[in-house]
């Protein structure tokens, strides 16, 4: 993934700085109680909510049951429709391709559409270091691009800046990229975005090569499809003269007709919109003898696997590959809403990051092993996600990997993880704890003898029981359990067994 | 119907109160109710925590135990959901690394007849008004593993709805976690207790008294943030506000 992510410390350290900084937090709890109380209405006005969810889950699980087959399917489609397709193991290899491209046509800079899948694999760095400037023309990463900054947010990559941080970043650096920010801008959302449309309408108009991901693409048919909101994606897939398109293999549906579920629940999810204002599907070039209709000259898409046959391969964490990115997890969950979106280390925050990321780049890193626990396990993402990812089910099943190793798939070979160092005291303590949990003697042992010496025990803890003390007090242990309780008065009534 | 009570080893430990609230009430509704010594934990711990394998002996000890009860009564939103949910999932991982339907067929049987306090309450006795009496202003948190595992909707407030002198007031976002999560409250201390704090303002802002939850996992955590803050809120579980009667009050 993204080299600005790489030597992250774990998340909680990472979560810690978010955690106190009042402003990110105000930022944060605004933007997402917001989306998430619309969410919720748009979700609501559909009688067939629950089935389209199901249908979403049931049609993503079908594709990725036998995704060999689609995707082959899929390159005869876009091959037939004038396409050429590439086939990218890992981050490394598409953007080589990606570059080969842009160099063949001799271009120095590129337009983008939003796309989660070439910020994965850090395609921005990679074509700078060959001397191609690539402009990112959401709003929100335009945002990102120019304030030298991470994203940290699926759908609203700069969640974590207000308008007025927006209005400095502009005034202070759209000039080095390009048409300068109008003199006395001010932090009213029309004249922010004016001044954005300015800035990119320049960049449109020059540009002969566009790159863009995509949220679908149709096995039957091998069109592709962008949802958007901006219309900045819909100029940057008709007007250059090359278009390139970098995909993760898992985003394929088989028909046309498969589209008509999530065209549905995506908008809802994600802006909450009933219907997303643009909907951008090609297939294919123009056509390529006559020169007829719309679109690129040259069309190049870019399969890319970078982690997900592996993850394909597990069947329990195999379900994160559903994902249609709408984000709804992350406007839901309590923990991105207070750590924000840079503590998960990847381009890919959140709950969906917390169980994307450890299968796609492994759990080597002390980020990644640390990313299964980044959740109370509360429960609200599974709630609103569109296909159904039971994210708590796979975060727990990380956790697992984590602490115990077990069989894994790397770059295809099955493998066998070591457990994680670290962890020691903890197996220690489980493993005591599940002693004395199959033994009922031991366990009221111990309990009579806490309750003996409750009056020695201290009110804060020393050590790593300050994770608990420093915030909270520790509960009183009562002078006596449950159990002899029970014994003294109902005595005999079912003698302990 | 022979019913047993499975107080979870929290209760047992921490919060033997809560225990006897529990035999009260039951008792009160003309249950025979029953604690079989030999209870000690459900695993929940184990097995969200990643230790899986640890968590089948307890899962095993669990149905042996309550083998023989016609119903296993906890009050404890999350250990109902441990048996409940996780259980038969257990079973089914077992079954997929090829170690065959032992697990899930030991499990099988105490699964269904596990009951959390109020689901026993309303869909087994029937009942809403247990004729309690609590004088006091209370606001209700929902806790998440209640809410979104088991699906206990509004089984809760409307037992709490029917208690004589209670008052009851909507908590603000009663829905969001309070950022106890288990094991989750040490190894990310910063952001649970955050969570807890904004939980703490949510229930202060309702004027309430008492902060009432099904679950006294999730009070430990919210209650330990209350007492640090000199709050004078108190937690208090649900069993203990319907255990309490005119004659002989809780508080
Ligand atoms: S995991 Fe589900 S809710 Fe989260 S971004 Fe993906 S599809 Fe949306």
């Amino acid at each position: 993934m993204s080299g600005t992510f790489v030597g992250m410390p774990a998340f909680p350290e990472a979560a810690r700085d978010a955690v106190r900084d009042t402003t990110l937090r105000g930022n944060l709890r605004h933007a997402t109680h917001t989306i998430r109380a619309k969410r919720a209405k748009a979700v609501a006005e559909l009688e067939d909510w629950a089935r389209l969810r199901e249908a979403g889950r049931q049609i993503k699980d079908r594709t990725l049951r036998r995704l060999d087959h689609y995707l082959v399917q899929l390159e005869e489609a876009v091959t037939a429709a004038g396409g050429t397709v590439h086939w990218a193991a890992d981050a490394d290899e598409a953007n080589r391709i990606v570059a080969g491209l842009v160099r063949a046509t001799g271009e120095r800079e590129v337009v983008k559409v939003k796309s989660m899948a070439t910020q994965e694999i850090g395609l921005n760095e990679a074509l700078a270091a060959e001397g191609i400037a690539a402009y990112e023309t959401d709003l929100a990463e335009l945002i990102v691009q120019l304030g030298d900054d991470r994203p940290s947010h699926i759908l609203v990559p700069a969640i974590h800046r207000n308008r007025g941080e927006i209005r400095d970043i502009f005034a202070r650096t759209m000039s080095e990229w390009g048409r300068p920010a109008p003199d006395g801008l001010t932090d009213t959302p029309a004249e922010l975005a004016e001044a954005a449309r300015l800035h990119l309408r320049e960049k449109f108009l020059r540009a002969k090569v566009g790159i863009s991901g995509a949220n679908f693409m149709v096995a039957e048919t091998g069109t592709l499809v962008v949802v958007e909101s901006e219309g900045n994606g819909r100029m940057c897939l008709t007007l250059p003269e090359t278009l390139i398109s970098v995909v993760g293999i898992e985003k394929l549906v088989p028909t046309w007709r498969d589209l008509e579920v999530f065209l549905q629940t995506l908008p809802r999810s994600s802006t909450a919109e009933r219907m997303n204002p643009y909907t951008s599907m090609w297939t294919g070039t123009r056509d390529g003898l006559t020169g007829e209709g719309d679109g690129p000259r040259a069309f190049h898409l870019v399969l890319l696997d970078n982690g997900r046959s592996d993850t394909l391969a597990d069947e329990v964490g195999r379900q994160a590959l559903r994902c249609i990115r709408c984000s709804a997890c992350l406007n839901v969950c309590p923990v991105y809403e207070r750590a924000g979106g840079h503590a998960y280390g990847s381009v890919y925050p959140g709950p969906i990051g917390a169980i994307l990321s450890p299968q796609l780049r492994g759990t080597a890193s002390e980020i990644d092993a640390s990313l299964p626990y980044a959740s109370s396990l509360c429960g609200a993402c599974y709630d609103v996600c569109p296909v159904a990812i039971d994210i708590p089910e796979v975060l727990v099943h990380l956790r697992e990997r984590v602490v115990q190793g077990g069989p894994v798939t790397r770059r295809g070979a099955k493998v066998t993880l070591r457990p994680a160092k670290g962890h020691a005291a903890e197996r220690a303590a489980m493993r005591a704890a599940a002693f004395a949990f199959t033994r009922p003697g031991t366990l009221a042992a111990g309990q009579r003898l806490a309750a003996r010496t409750r009056r020695f025990h201290p009110r804060r803890l020393p050590g790593p029981g300050r994770a608990w003390s420093d915030s909270r007090e520790l509960p009183k242990v009562p002078a006596e359990p449950f159990r002899d309780w029970w014994l003294r008065t109902r005595g005999g009534k079912d003698a302990e067994k | 119907m022979r019913v047993a009570l499975f107080l979870t080893c929290v209760n047992d430990t921490l919060y033997p109160d809560t225990g006897r609230a529990v035999v009260k009430l039951l008792e009160r509704l003309g249950v025979d109710v029953d604690f079989p010594a030999g209870q000690t934990c459900c695993g929940q711990a184990h097995y969200n925590t990643g230790y899986r394998h640890r968590a089948e002996p307890l899962a095993r000890h669990f149905a042996e135990v309550f083998a023989g009860y016609d119903a296993v009564v906890t009050p404890s939103g999350s250990c109902g959901a441990m048996v409940r949910e996780l259980y038969p999932r257990m079973g089914a991982r077992a079954r997929a690394e090829g170690r065959g339907t032992s697990l899930t067929s030991a499990l099988a049987p105490v699964v269904p007849k596990t009951y959390e306090l109020t689901e026993f309450l309303v869909d087994v006795l029937g009942v809403t008004d247990v004729d309690a009496y609590y004088p006091h202003r209370v606001t209700y948190h929902p806790t998440c593993h209640g809410l979104r595992s088991l699906g206990l909707g509004e089984r809760p407030t409307r037992l709490l709805a029917q208690v004589k002198g209670l008052d009851l007031v909507e908590l603000p976002g009663a829905d969001e976690c309070c950022g106890f999560g288990g094991t989750f409250s040490v190894k990310n201390p910063d952001v649970s207790a955050a969570m807890g704090l904004d939980k703490v303002r949510a229930a202060e802002s309702t004027g309430a008294g008492v902060l009432c939850a099904a679950d006294n996992s999730c009070l430990m955590h919210i209650g330990g943030t209350l007492a640090r803050l000199d709050s004078a809120m108190r937690p208090v579980h649900l069993a203990e506000i319907l255990a309490s009667t005119e004659e002989e009050q809780l508080v």
